[in-house]
């Protein structure tokens, strides 16, 4: 048998077992690090950066890191929160986010990160403004790529459980957008039933299902009572 | 057309064994016979190589030398690094825009010709310099750029306008280039010349396996490629995984602005290179070598290629080598297509196996899980050639060069406002002062450590030492006079980590854009102290959110610059916070709204004001 590793997490004892990443062995334990690229049932990709924790002092991303026996990992610091907060503000600048006309408000994962992590005025960086594609060719769906945050869950959706290889990355650098598998989406074999599609795939309003907006009323939409994380820390 | 394409495409992917993992290779093929690689393309290759277009199109879209776009049969690339703009680029540019009559990153016409610039390629002693397709010209002024076009108009051959070639092994007829490697001090390690050929390899091959690794971790050798990596322990570690095969990669991309060592070391000394690789091979037990060339260089690969050759023939590489039974290793030339990141050895790995290149998630580390999951030494074309030197002279001889921490020698390059620019081999701890004189920089005021991922230092530095216990330097090494603006510099250097930048995480992708909108602020006389903290805020969690060495240095002309020349940021930015944002200027911001609505303000607009009045 595998023995067990301890370790703390802004002191707090957690164990885990080996080969686990601090991300797993904190959901364990109800422990909630923000993340916004990791989704349960995908495999990590470290990408958004939203889940940086230091372990002994070094930085990592906890949703790849293994867990180390005694190590000391720190969470929810002070510095740490500035971090994801740039993080988080970065994310909203790169693209084109307008919370009051998106259909995904009050369902948006990276709005309910910006209000967990306390963003609530204008920022200090520039507003980068970008000219996206709007890809409206699919019969059922609708892909605004202003809205897309590069969390590549869609595409991890699309080739590990639909099997398909939808969505992919193209272009570099500020550049890199979600692409899709030929000339547009309508070409693809892209199906509403898709994992990819699902509306819990994609963490905000990029990947939208045609002729079903505006459906939840304002008062029931996920993050309307509680902060993103609550059901982790519920646990 | 059609029927044509197909058979080509077939063709080219059966020459690759239809393996997706070669992709960059068939790329290649594609990129040179059409100058593009288009949707079509895109499709047919991937139906072939059992992949997806959207996986096909993700390698084209990456790497700056591949194109969806028709590009032109001559393609121009201006070399558009920090020295190269001080030496007069953008004159050359002006010329070249002019006498082909097409603006920067477009094709002409006719389709023959593509203007464009593009990231370092290693000619920083020679500057300003270009690629005309694989074709280096250097030394660059508008004279010479009206005799190029002319020339390239009547002939359409880039090999035509090497008229005469540079020093040492660029005269070789498979060589051929007007490139000078400027070698101006030869140390005893790698530049020495009396090495005796295969020395190192004969003496390895004498021993156990155990025993040249034990002969590295002696030596202290340290990764010459910037990180500084123990080269024994490195070994060791691959060495010590059960695995089916083991890879031993030479990473040959050096993209760091400023330097180009390796291009002199592939020129002078590739058998030296090539030995080392094969006594890594040795050690670690590996039948399969892979060195990985940038594609700036590709004008180096007939050659490389001959060497390795020679060396099968000469039964140095290939089965039982040297005689030695049960030794079998040889290596592959992989050919980059225009990335900087592919110098991160993980993200060299993905190219290598035709991916885009991005950097892995590590743990698991190239040692464990490398090149196609096998255990794999990643290392630069430094460290194998001083490999190949410490076996034949022995660890105690290589240590006792250079520091304690910091053994051997270092090739350096040097480049910038300076009188010798070239390479010069010294020992590690050697002083930037004394550096500099060797080089003939009489009035130095800026020097940039490392490249723009290294450390920015002013005059109060000088007698900072070169060694990884101070000022730790992968070879680029630039200096630049009292006529320069510091702030041009790091704006410059910006530029280069926006192109760069691979994208896959959120702080690299979008912090330098960021750092680099911020510097124009300050530049302009806009910025507050506030300001500059917001440099050093976001700097610091680029350093501490990245995912790789990318995004973890490219804030350190930002910060290096803030540390070391805090006057020239003082005297732009405004003394007292005031509250008020320079930077906004509400009648701008108002411009187009008037101007859509048809309105003008009396008060703000002058003519509007005058015309009333009259």
């Amino acid at each position: 048998m595998n023995k067990s590793v301890v370790f703390k997490i802004d002191g707090v004892e957690v164990t885990a077992t080996p080969g686990q990443t601090i991300m797993e062995a904190a959901d364990e334990a109800g422990i909630y690090i923000p993340r916004l690229c990791d989704v349960e049932g995908l495999d990590p990709q470290g990408s958004c950066r939203l889940c940086t924790v230091k372990v002994n002092g070094r930085s990592v991303s906890s949703c790849t890191q293994p867990v180390v026996d005694g190590s000391e990992v720190e969470n929810n610091t002070l510095e740490i929160q500035c971090y994801r907060r740039d993080l988080v503000r970065m994310l909203f600048h790169e693209g084109n986010h307008l919370c009051p006309i998106c259909e995904a408000s009050g369902n948006c994962e990276l709005q309910a990160m910006g209000y967990r992590l306390g963003i609530s005025k204008a920022t200090k960086f520039p507003y980068l403004q970008p000219v996206r594609p709007v890809d409206a060719s699919h019969p059922d769906i609708l892909l605004d790529t202003n809205r897309c945050i590069h969390c590549g869950r869609c595409i991890r959706a699309s080739a590990s459980v639909d099997g398909k290889h939808v969505f992919g990355y193209i272009g570099r650098g500020i550049h890199r957008r979600v692409g899709v598998n030929a000339e547009n989406l309508a070409k693809t074999d892209a199906l509403l039933e898709d994992k990819a599609i699902a509306s819990e795939t994609c963490p905000v309003g990029c990947i939208i299902q045609k002729r079903n907006g505006f459906c939840t009323p304002v008062g029931k939409r996920e993050f309307d009572h509680e902060p993103i994380g609550s059901s982790i820390e519920n646990s | 057309m059609e029927i044509e394409l197909s058979a080509f495409v077939q063709n080219v992917c059966k020459k690759y064994g239809n393996d997706k993992s070669r992709l960059i290779d068939i790329l290649w093929e594609f990129q040179d016979r059409f100058g593009c690689i288009n949707g079509e393309m895109m499709d047919l290759i991937a139906k072939e190589i059992s992949s997806y277009r959207i996986d096909v199109e993700g390698v084209v879209s990456f790497y700056s030398f591949f194109s969806k776009e028709q590009k032109g049969k001559i393609i121009i690339r201006l070399c558009n690094d920090i020295v190269d703009e001080h030496a007069g680029m953008k004159k050359i540019a002006e010329t070249f825009s002019k006498e082909l009559g097409i603006g920067i990153g477009k094709t002409s016409a006719d389709g023959k010709f593509s203007l464009e610039y593009t990231s370092c390629i290693g000619m920083s002693d020679q500057a300003p310099a270009a690629l005309v397709n694989d074709v280096v010209v250097t030394n660059l002024t508008a004279e010479k750029v009206r005799e190029i076009v002319s020339s390239l108009k009547e002939n359409m051959d880039p090999s035509k306008l090497v008229q005469q070639t540079g020093d040492g092994n660029n005269f070789h007829q498979l060589i051929h280039a007007m490139v000078n490697n400027n070698i101006r001090k030869r140390g005893e390690v790698l530049l020495a010349e009396n090495i005796t050929p295969n020395a190192g390899l004969t003496k390895a091959l004498e021993k156990t396996p155990a025993e040249v690794l034990q002969e590295i971790t002696d030596s202290k050798l340290r990764g010459c490629g910037g990180a500084g990596f123990s080269t024994g322990m490195k070994w060791k570690m691959a060495s010590g995984f059960e695995a089916e095969r083991r890879y031993v990669i030479c990473n040959a991309d050096e993209g760091e602005p400023g330097t180009f060592k390796d291009r002199v070391l592939l020129t002078e000394r590739a058998n030296l290179v090539i030995e080392g690789m094969t006594i890594a091979g040795y050690a670690i037990q590996s039948q399969f070598g892979i060195l990985y060339l940038r594609a700036e260089y590709r004008y180096l690969r007939p050659y490389l290629e001959d060497v390795l050759e020679t060396r099968r023939k000469a039964g140095l590489l290939g089965k039982n080598i040297n005689g030695k039974t049960g030794f079998d290793f040889d290596i592959r030339i992989q050919l980059g297509a225009g990335a900087y990141i592919c110098g991160e050895e993980s993200a060299l790995i993905s190219s290598c196996e035709g991916l885009r290149g991005e950097p892995k998630n590590r743990p698991p580390f190239p040692v464990e899980k490398g090149y196609l999951n096998f255990p794999t030494v990643v290392n630069n074309v430094e460290t194998f050639a001083h490999a190949a030197r410490i076996l034949d002279r022995g660890a105690i001889w290589f240590a006792g060069f250079g520091t304690e921490k910091s053994a051997g020698t270092k090739l350096i390059s040097v480049s910038g406002d300076c009188e010798r620019p070239g390479i010069y081999e010294v020992p590690f701890g050697i002083e930037v002062a004394e550096l500099l004189k060797l080089a003939g920089a009489d009035r130095p005021a800026i020097i940039q450590v490392s490249g723009p991922s290294g450390k920015m230092i002013g005059r109060t530095q000088l007698n900072r030492k070169i060694c990884f216990e101070d000022l730790p330097c992968g070879g680029s090494f630039m200096t630049f006079s009292t006529d320069r603006n510091v702030l041009r510099i790091v704006e410059n250097f910006l530029e280069f980590f926006i192109e760069e930048s691979c994208g896959y995480c959120t702080p690299c992708r979008v912090g330098n854009t960021f750092l680099k909108q911020q510097i124009e602020k300050v530049m302009k006389g806009f910025a507050s102290k506030d300001d500059l903290q917001y440099l050093k805020d976001l700097g610091q969690t680029m350093k501490m959110t990245s995912r790789c060495g990318l995004g973890t240095t490219s804030p350190n002309p930002v910060l290096s610059s803030l540390e070391h020349f805090p006057i020239v940021y003082s005297t732009l930015v405004k003394q007292e916070n005031d509250g008020l944002e320079a930077g906004f200027n509400i009648q701008v911001a108002l411009e187009e709204s008037r101007r859509i609505a048809k309105r003008s303000s009396m008060i703000y607009d002058p003519v509007y004001a005058h015309n009333e009045n009259e």
